[in-house]
C-alpha cells in the first residue's frame, strides 16, 4: 500500500483567481480575527521579523496568490519555490501549515492590504 | 522594534503454572533453530518497503503494562502504544491533569493494570474500525480506544467482579461488550461481604456485565449484569447468524475450589461452557424484571471538545437472577479448564478449548436449542440446569495436540488452534473435525489471531501466534527477554512461518483489521477554533497569569518555536502553579512538550489544537527552567523560558511576557 504523497492537496491558487477591488471591511475584520489566532505569534504587522517576516508592505514585495500559496500550500511552496526557499534560509523554522480555509486565506491577503 | 506581551495578575472565574508441565514432558520443547522453520521467500512476504504501508493494523493486548499496542502486519513494525489503564511518562497520561479522571476508580486513582484482550467494534458481525475494547483484569474496567485519535476515550470501573478476564468480547453491532468476572466473590452490603473464605459455595457468586458503549459519544455505561454460580469465567464469545443474540462464556473451577486452585480446580474431567440468552436479558432488564444491587463504579470518558476527562460515579447496578428469570443461562459441559470460546464465522459452532485436554469439543448450536426445548438435561449445578453433553457437541476434534488454548478461523471453514503444552498451531476441518496441518511455535503459544478470525468474515491472509515464552529466539537482555509474537501465512495448504517480531509487556488476546478500515478515521490535529477548554489560550492574546488566592493559573501557548509566556515571575513558594498549555498549531505531528525542572511529574505531550495542563508546586526559590520536549524545529532547542518563583512573602509583581527583540527583515 502507497501512502498519500502530502497531507494537504489544495489546488494551486493563480492570479486568475483572486480580484483585489477596493478594499472589503468586512473581509478586514475576519482576515484579522484569523490573524490573531493563527498568525500573529510569528509575524508583527509592522516591518520586522520576528520568526517570520513582517506583514507591512508584503503586498508590495510579493503577488497575493504566492501569499496565499504560502499559507494553504506551505510544504509545496517550501519545497518547490524559490522566494519561499529564500525565505526559509533567512528564518530556518518552516512555516507551519495552519491549515486555513481558502476564504480565510483570502481574508488575510484582504487584512494585510490594510497594513 | 520590541515587542512584548505584559500580562499581569486579574481574577477568574496462568502461564507461569504451565510452563512446569512442559518441562515435564519430554519432547514437547520444540526445536528452535530458525533455519530449520523459515523457507522460500518467506522475507520477501513480510517486507514492507520503505515509505510503504502495512496491509493490516494488529491491535496487541500489552498485558501487564496495562496498554494497547498497535503493529503493521505484515511487517511487525511497531507503530504505537496506546496509554490505557497504565500512566505514561511519554504522553502525560495520568499525570497531566486532563487525563488523571480518566485512571480514577472506587479505590482512588490507580496507575496500572493487567490488559489481556482487545476487541474491535462491529458492524453486522465484521470490525468496522470505530474503536478497539480492552479489559483492566486486575482492578475491573473496560477501556474504549477511539481509532480516530488512537486514544483512550472511555474507561467503566466493572463493580461485583474481580478479576475482569473473560471480557470484553462484543455483539455483532457492539450493542454492548461483555465482562465476566474471574474470582467470584461474596457482594452486597458489607456484612454480606465480610464472610469466611470457606464459606465459599454458599455465598461466593460470579457476575457477567453487559456494557453498552453509546454510538456518538463512547461512553461506556453497564446496562445490566447477570448473576451467575460461583465459579471462574476464563473467556467469551458473541454469537453471530443463527447464533446471534446468545453468548457463551468459557468457566473453569466448577470444583469451586478457592485455594491450591492449581489441584483442586482440575479435579473434574469436565468443566462449563455457559450460554446465555443476551436477547432475553435485555428483554427482563428493559421489563423490569431486574433489581438494583449496590455496586459503586466510576464510568470516566475524555471530552474531545474540552479535551478533558470526566469522572462520574454510579452507585447501583441493574442485577438479573437465572434463578428466579429461568430461561436466561444454561452449561454446557467441556472439557476440562477450557479457556477459547470461540464462535465459527457461519455462528452454527462453538469450540471450547480445555486447556488441560488433549481433544477440542466443537458445540452446534442448534443441537443446544434442540436440548434447551426438550429439556435435555443431566442435572443442575447451583440450580442452573446442565445440558447432557453429548446432546449438544457436533464432535470432537480427537488428539489434536496438548492444551488446546485458543482458536480463531478463516473464510474457508478451517480453524486455527493453539496448543500451550505441545507449543503449536493447528488447522482443522470445521466440516470433517480432522486437522489438516500444523506448525510450531517458539513457544509455548497463548493466543492467536487471524485478521478478523472471531468475526462474520475473516480476511485470512495470516495467523500471528502470541507466545508466551521467548528463550533463546532473539538477543539476551539478561533475566527478562522481549515477549514474542510470531507471523505465519495462511494463503496456502501449508501454514508457513514469515516473521518473528518483539512485542511488549505479555501479549494476550490480539486483533487485526485492514488498515483502509481505519485510515480515513485518523484525526490529524484538533481545530483551535473548537476547542472548549476552560484554560484554552486560543492564540497569544489569549495567554495571561492569573492569581485565584495561592492558587495561579498560566495561559500558555505554543508554536514552533516558542511559548508565551516564556518569562513568568511573581509565583512564590506556597503557589499551586497549573500550566494550562494550548499547542495552537493547525498541522498533523506537531505537538509540543513541556517540561519544568524539578517538577514532581511527567511532561505535557500537546497535540495540535490541544490544551493539557500540569500541576507544578515550586519548592525552591530561584529562576526555574522550562522547556519543549519534542523536536519541533530547527529551533527547537531554543523553545525555552524561565520561571522566577520567590519568597511566600514577596511583593514581586505577578507577570508572564515573551519579550520579541529587532530581529531584521
Amino acid at each position: 500500500m502507497e501512502p498519500a504523497n502530502s497531507p494537504s492537496k489544495a489546488a494551486m491558487i493563480s492570479e486568475a483567481d483572486i480580484t483585489l477591488g477596493e478594499v472589503d471591511k468586512a473581509l478586514v475584520e475576519k482576515g484579522k480575527s484569523t490573524y490573531d489566532v493563527k498568525c500573529q505569534a510569528c509575524h508583527s504587522i509592522g516591518e520586522n521579523r520576528v520568526v517570520g517576516p513582517g506583514w507591512k508592505g508584503m503586498l508590495t514585495r510579493r503577488k497575493p496568490e504566492w501569499v496565499m500559496n504560502m499559507i494553504l500550500n506551505t510544504e509545496a511552496m517550501l519545497s518547490t519555490d524559490a522566494e519561499a526557499q529564500k525565505q526559509l534560509e533567512q528564518c530556518l523554522v518552516r512555516m507551519p501549515n495552519q491549515n486555513l480555509s481558502k476564504d480565510d486565506a483570502r481574508n488575510v491577503v484582504e487584512f494585510m492590504r490594510t497594513l | 522594534m520590541k515587542r512584548s506581551i505584559i500580562i499581569t495578575g486579574g481574577t477568574l472565574g496462568a502461564a507461569a503454572g504451565l510452563f512446569m508441565l512442559v518441562n515435564t514432558l519430554p519432547g514437547c520443547r520444540p526445536s528452535t533453530n530458525v533455519q530449520s522453520a523459515v523457507t522460500g521467500d518467506a522475507a520477501n512476504k513480510a517486507y514492507v518497503k520503505p515509505g510503504a504501508y502495512d496491509e493490516f493494523y494488529n491491535f496487541v493486548s500489552g498485558g501487564f503494562s496495562g496498554q494497547l499496542s498497535v503493529y503493521g502486519i505484515p511487517s511487525g513494525r511497531m507503530l504505537r502504544n496506546i496509554p490505557v489503564f497504565s500512566v505514561n511518562p511519554e504522553s502525560g497520561w495520568g499525570f497531566s491533569e486532563e487525563t488523571k479522571p480518566m485512571l480514577m476508580t472506587t479505590h482512588g486513582f490507580i496507575p496500572w493494570d493487567d490488559s489481556h484482550h482487545p476487541e474491535l467494534s462491529q458492524t453486522d458481525g465484521v470490525p468496522d474500525g470505530k474503536w478497539c475494547f480492552i479489559n483492566g483484569n486486575n482492578t475491573p474496567r473496560i477501556a474504549l480506544v477511539d481509532l480516530g485519535t488512537f486514544r483512550t476515550k472511555s474507561i467503566i470501573e466493572i463493580p461485583n467482579s474481580a478479576g475482569n478476564h473473560s471480557s470484553p468480547f462484543t455483539t455483532g453491532n457492539s450493542e454492548y461488550v461483555v465482562a465476566g468476572t474471574r474470582f467470584s466473590i461474596p457482594m452486597g452490603t458489607d456484612e454480606q461481604r465480610d464472610v469466611s473464605i470457606d464459606s465459599y459455595r454458599e455465598n461466593f457468586k460470579g457476575t457477567v456485565s453487559f456494557i453498552h458503549p453509546d454510538p456518538a459519544t463512547g461512553k461506556l455505561d453497564i446496562a445490566f449484569q447477570v448473576i451467575t454460580p460461583g465459579v471462574n469465567f476464563d473467556l467469551s464469545h458473541a454469537g453471530k447468524g443463527p447464533s446471534e443474540g446468545w453468548f457463551f462464556f468459557s468457566c473453569y473451577n466448577s470444583e469451586q475450589a478457592y485455594s491450591l486452585l492449581e489441584v483442586n480446580a482440575s479435579q473434574k474431567d469436565k468443566d462449563f461452557v455457559m450460554a446465555l440468552n443476551w436477547k432475553k436479558a435485555e428483554e427482563y432488564a428493559k421489563a423490569g424484571k431486574g433489581r438494583m444491587v449496590p455496586g459503586k463504579h466510576y464510568m470516566n470518558w475524555y471530552d474531545d471538545a474540552k479535551h478533558t476527562g470526566i469522572s462520574e460515579v454510579r452507585n447501583e447496578v441493574l442485577q438479573l437472577d437465572p434463578r428466579e428469570l429461568k430461561d436466561l443461562i444454561y452449561f454446557m459441559p467441556c472439557p476440562k479448564s477450557p479457556h477459547g470460546c470461540d464462535v465459527d464465522p457461519t455462528g452454527q459452532y462453538i469450540v471450547g478449548s480445555g486447556k488441560l485436554a488433549a481433544l477440542i469439543p466443537v458445540f452446534q448450536f442448534s443441537k443446544i436449542q434442540e436440548a434447551i426445548a426438550k429439556n435435555d438435561v443431566e442435572g443442575d449445578f447451583m440450580g442452573i440446569p446442565v445440558l447432557k453433553y453429548a446432546s449438544v457437541i457436533k464432535g470432537e476434534v480427537k488428539k489434536p495436540g496438548l492444551g488446546p488454548l485458543h482458536t480463531e478461523f478463516d473464510a474457508n471453514g478451517f480453524a486455527y488452534t493453539s496448543f500451550f503444552v505441545s507449543s503449536e498451531i493447528v488447522k482443522w476441518s470445521l466440516e470433517t473435525l480432522e486437522p489438516v496441518d500444523r506448525v510450531p511455535t517458539y513457544y509455548s503459544i497463548g493466543h492467536l489471531c487471524v485478521p478478523g478470525g472471531d468475526s462474520k468474515k475473516p480476511w485470512g491472509k495470516y495467523v500471528i501466534a502470541y507466545n508466551k515464552i521467548t528463550k533463546d529466539r532473539y538477543l539476551p537482555t539478561g533475566p527478562e527477554l522481549a515477549q514474542s509474537a510470531q507471523l505465519f501465512s495462511i494463503d496456502g495448504p501449508k501454514m508457513e512461518l514469515l516473521l518473528d517480531f518483539p512485542t511488549i509487556g505479555e501479549p494476550h488476546y490480539a486483533q487485526a483489521l485492514p488498515a483502509e478500515l481505519v485510515k480515513p478515521r485518523e484525526v490529524k490535529f484538533f481545530k483551535i477554533e473548537e476547542n472548549q477548554h476552560p484554560y484554552a489560550a486560543k492564540g497569544e492574546k489569549e495567554a495571561k497569569v492569573v492569581r485565584e488566592g495561592n492558587k495561579v493559573h498560566v495561559y500558555m501557548t505554543t508554536i514552533r518555536s516558542h511559548f508565551t509566556p516564556d518569562n513568568i515571575e511573581g509565583i512564590k513558594l506556597g503557589d499551586e502553579v497549573y500550566f494550562h498549555v494550548t499547542n495552537f498549531e493547525q498541522d498533523w505531528d506537531v505537538p509540543h512538550g513541556f517540561a519544568i525542572k524539578g517538577a514532581a511529574t511527567a511532561e505535557l505531550l500537546v497535540m495540535p489544537g490541544e490544551t493539557q495542563t500540569m500541576k507544578w508546586i515550586p519548592d525552591q526559590i530561584g529562576v526555574t527552567p522550562m522547556y519543549c520536549t519534542d523536536f519541533c524545529s530547527a529551533l527547537h532547542q531554543e523553545m525555552q523560558g524561565y520561571i522566577r518563583v520567590s519568597p511566600a512573602n514577596s511583593k514581586v509583581e505577578l507577570k508572564g511576557v515573551t519579550k520579541s527583540y529587532d530581529a531584521g527583515s
